[in-house]
């Protein structure tokens, strides 16, 4: 840490940053508390209904946040970027969803807002490091001067499969207090600090997305732009090309889902794939998910360079997934790679991302195609 | 660390002799100023004289003061006792929320509203307004002083439009009082909003000047107070507090305004000669002699405003929203301006206690955290 520079706390109002905050100011470094603006909750009227727990940027968070500040006796400033997070977030999101694509804004919005314009602005603020609460480690590898990612030690908390884009510099300018503990030991510690949100709940799913219903999300936020989407509704068909029914968007459905599908049938039918072009819903069995591979775009490497040759990893292809034994295999170009795995996996979704481990560490990932 | 306040227009340290008033009053004067007995003739007595003091500010009658909670009571006071369903309002783009807020629940009263845009300089120009007006117009709105640019309207030249046509006019004053003369009886203004805590009193109280034959209903209601204009026990320590602060722009305002004026005149200078691509806004109009508001391109005036408060200086950038988030100003956004001019902003707003040191020392601050944060700034290489 250089002398006297701030650190800037990504502070949401919950517990594990509020407790990174603590953790910090009780090893006696000089901070900032700030909660980044992201989304205006009552933009979308239709979705502000009774019973609406998307919480994103809520005034009760920034009511918490701002109250752990004031005991910890730190500066604390709200920032709003919703410019930022609406261009390189939410609109994105939407649109994956329309081209047939299942997205993960966390990881956009790691990328691209809180390492990225938090981090430039706290080197705005004369502050070299951000900190804030998620679960994963970063080590420097003395031999190849790298930076690591690593999962973090509570494995059921670990979100490295969201970081996966960092880059070197990002790494080297961001501090993740947590990625030693586990949850437990957080909120112990929380409460030994006398943290006032320590028992508060967790939050869960997308953040702007009210009762995670992300497809209502999409329809309210292309009313609000006047969007006109020519025919969300199409056909469902089976791997064959058999008409079975009919749906009312594509953005709706997402690969290996079963339910909604509004269709009877001898046995359980999932979606396989689903098409923007033709507007058609791809549904079979659960065999029909099974994929022995996958190819992946947009890479960031993160232990290395890029891979030149063949390599031993193990890939998870989405945040709940146990990572599987694979190999991954340089693409074409150096942002892409080729993944196969031994045995195949189900549900290999394009949009999500496939985060290459080896062991605990983080070798890469890219996006899936 | 050392702290320098220059946010002025958001509101104001007490003058000393508005504390000493306040803190005297709320020892010693009890009584409710509606009570018949001696303690509540003592109170009658010191708000009345508070009463003059203020009215004395602002060239009116005393009878036709009206004390509220403050300046955002005042203009709610004005539009909603003085418009109604049917009517028609013409006020403009670069008002108060308190202004333009109540304007809009006025048109889901069925009352209508003519917003009228202004000129690159925030300056409304009196032929629009002429041009706005109809034979429904009830009230025209216009703010003496803008709170964000302190850019002065041509309120009187407004004003006789209004009479002209036979509508009302009210001006929004919480920025101008005492940082412009002002005497609303002879530059015909029907309504006219004060708040004390820009002048040096306390928070919590405010006035509405109404002109003796304006008719205006009653938004608050109650007991007989303020002659049937607002009802509830009067906030006599605070009227107290309020007048004393009148009473010292009234003896001292000329100076104080000439102060102000050098001093912002030395900070323009410093602050132009220190940092490059630097704007004024409003730079063409008639201003406040305590306002600046800057453009600083390629960087974000919220990143400035924290930077400095962690230098220790108080400025401030576009309006807060209700998280504490800056939203880019609509009035700068009024004046022409694209949302990144907007966001790129900051306003510095001189009062009594800033001096020529302090002003010197937040040029060199500002300058410093201006290079620093243009340094990083991806959008300052393009500009």
């Amino acid at each position: 840490m250089s002398e006297g520079k701030p650190i800037a706390v990504a502070m949401s109002g919950g517990v594990d940053s509020s407790t990174v905050a603590a953790l910090l100011r009780r090893k006696g470094e000089r901070i900032v508390g700030m909660t980044m603006q992201l989304w205006n909750q009552r933009r979308l009227p239709a979705l502000s209904g009774e019973g609406a727990t998307g919480r994103c940027c809520s005034l009760d968070d920034v009511y918490d946040a701002r109250y752990v500040a004031e005991r910890l006796g730190i500066p604390y400033y709200v920032v709003n970027f919703e410019k930022r997070f609406e261009e390189q977030v939410v609109r994105p999101f939407v649109d994956d969803y329309l081209s047939g694509r299942t997205p993960i804004p966390c990881t956009l919005c790691n990328n691209f807002v809180k390492f990225d314009q938090f981090l430039e602005l706290a080197e705005g603020l004369g502050s070299d490091t951000i900190a804030t609460g998620h679960y994963a480690r970063i080590r420097r590898d003395e031999r190849s001067g790298r930076y690591l990612l690593l999962r973090a030690v509570d494995g059921s908390k670990d979100q490295t499969y969201f970081l996966w884009g960092l880059t070197q510099e990002q790494l080297a300018h961001t501090l993740f207090p947590l990625g030693e503990m586990t949850k437990p030991e957080v909120r112990e510690l929380a409460r030994s600090l006398e943290v006032p949100v320590a028992e508060k709940q967790d939050s869960q799913e997308i953040c702007f997305v009210p009762n995670g219903d992300y497809a209502a999300f999409i329809d309210a936020y292309f009313e609000e732009q006047g969007l006109k989407r020519e025919q969300a509704a199409g056909e469902i068909v089976d791997t064959s090309g058999r008409k079975l029914g009919r749906h009312d968007g594509t953005h709706r459905f997402t690969v290996g889902q079963r339910r909604g599908l509004g269709i009877a049938a001898g046995e359980p039918l999932y979606v396989i794939a689903t098409k923007s072009d033709t507007q058609q819903v791809i549904v079979g069995k659960n065999e029909d998910l099974l994929r022995r591979g996958l190819t992946a775009s947009r890479a960031n490497w993160i232990d290395c360079e890029g891979i030149e040759v063949a390599r031993r990893v193990q890939v998870k292809i989405r945040n709940k997934h146990e990572a599987a034994p694979a190999t991954v295999f340089p693409g074409g170009e150096a942002s892409c790679f080729r993944v196969v795995f031994d045995t195949p996996q189900r549900a290999v979704t394009p949009g999500q991302a496939a985060v290459l481990y080896d062991g605990e560490l983080v070798v890469g990932g890219g996006w899936i195609d | 660390m050392q702290r320098y306040y220059f946010d002025h227009n958001a509101t104001t340290p007490l003058r000393e002799e508005a504390l000493t008033a306040f803190q005297a009053a709320l020892s010693s004067i009890h009584g409710n100023a509606s009570s018949i007995h001696h303690y509540g003739q003592e109170a009658k007595q010191k708000l009345e004289g508070a009463r003059r003091q203020v009215a004395q500010l602002l060239g009116a009658p005393a009878k036709d003061i009206v004390f509220t909670s403050g300046g955002t009571e005042a203009n709610n006071l004005a539009l909603f006792g003085a418009v109604g369903a049917g009517d028609h309002v013409v006020t403009t783009a670069t008002e108060h929320p308190a202004v333009l807020n109540p304007c809009a629940r006025l048109r889901e009263i069925g009352a209508d509203v003519t917003v009228v845009e202004v000129d690159g300089n925030g300056v409304v120009d009196p032929e629009r307004i002429a041009r706005a007006m109809r034979p429904a117009t009830k009230l025209v709105s216009v703010m003496h002083a803008n709170n964000e640019t302190g850019v002065v309207q041509p309120v009187e030249e407004i004003a006789a439009i209004a009479r002209k046509c036979g509508a009302l006019m009210h001006v929004d004053g919480v920025q101008a009082a005492g940082k412009l003369p002002v005497c609303v009886a002879s530059a015909g203004f029907d309504l006219y909003s004060v708040s004390a805590h820009k002048l040096n009193a306390p928070k919590g109280i405010g006035a509405l000047y109404v002109r003796k034959d304006v008719k205006l209903r009653a938004q608050m209601l109650g007991g007989h107070h303020e002659r049937d204009r607002r009802a509830g026990t009067e906030n006599v320590p605070a009227a107290i507090a309020f007048g004393a602060a009148a009473g010292w722009w009234m003896g001292h305002g000329a100076e104080e305004r000439a102060r102000l004026s050098g001093l912002r005149d030395r900070l323009t200078a410093a602050v132009t000669q220190a940092i490059p691509d630097v704007r004024i806004n409003g730079a063409g109009a008639q201003r406040l002699a305590n306002t600046v508001n800057l453009q600083l391109d390629g960087i974000e005036g919220e990143a400035v405003v924290i930077a400095m408060d962690l230098r220790g200086f108080a400025i401030s950038s576009g309006s807060a929203c209700s998280s504490g988030a800056v939203e880019p100003s609509h009035v700068l956004l009024a004046m022409g301006m694209s949302a990144e001019q907007a966001r790129s902003s900051v306003r510095i707003s001189l009062g009594v206690g800033n001096t020529e040191e302090q002003v010197e020392a937040l040029a060199r601050a500002l300058a410093e955290a201006v290079k620093h944060l243009r340094r990083i700034s991806p959008a300052y290489a393009h500009v």
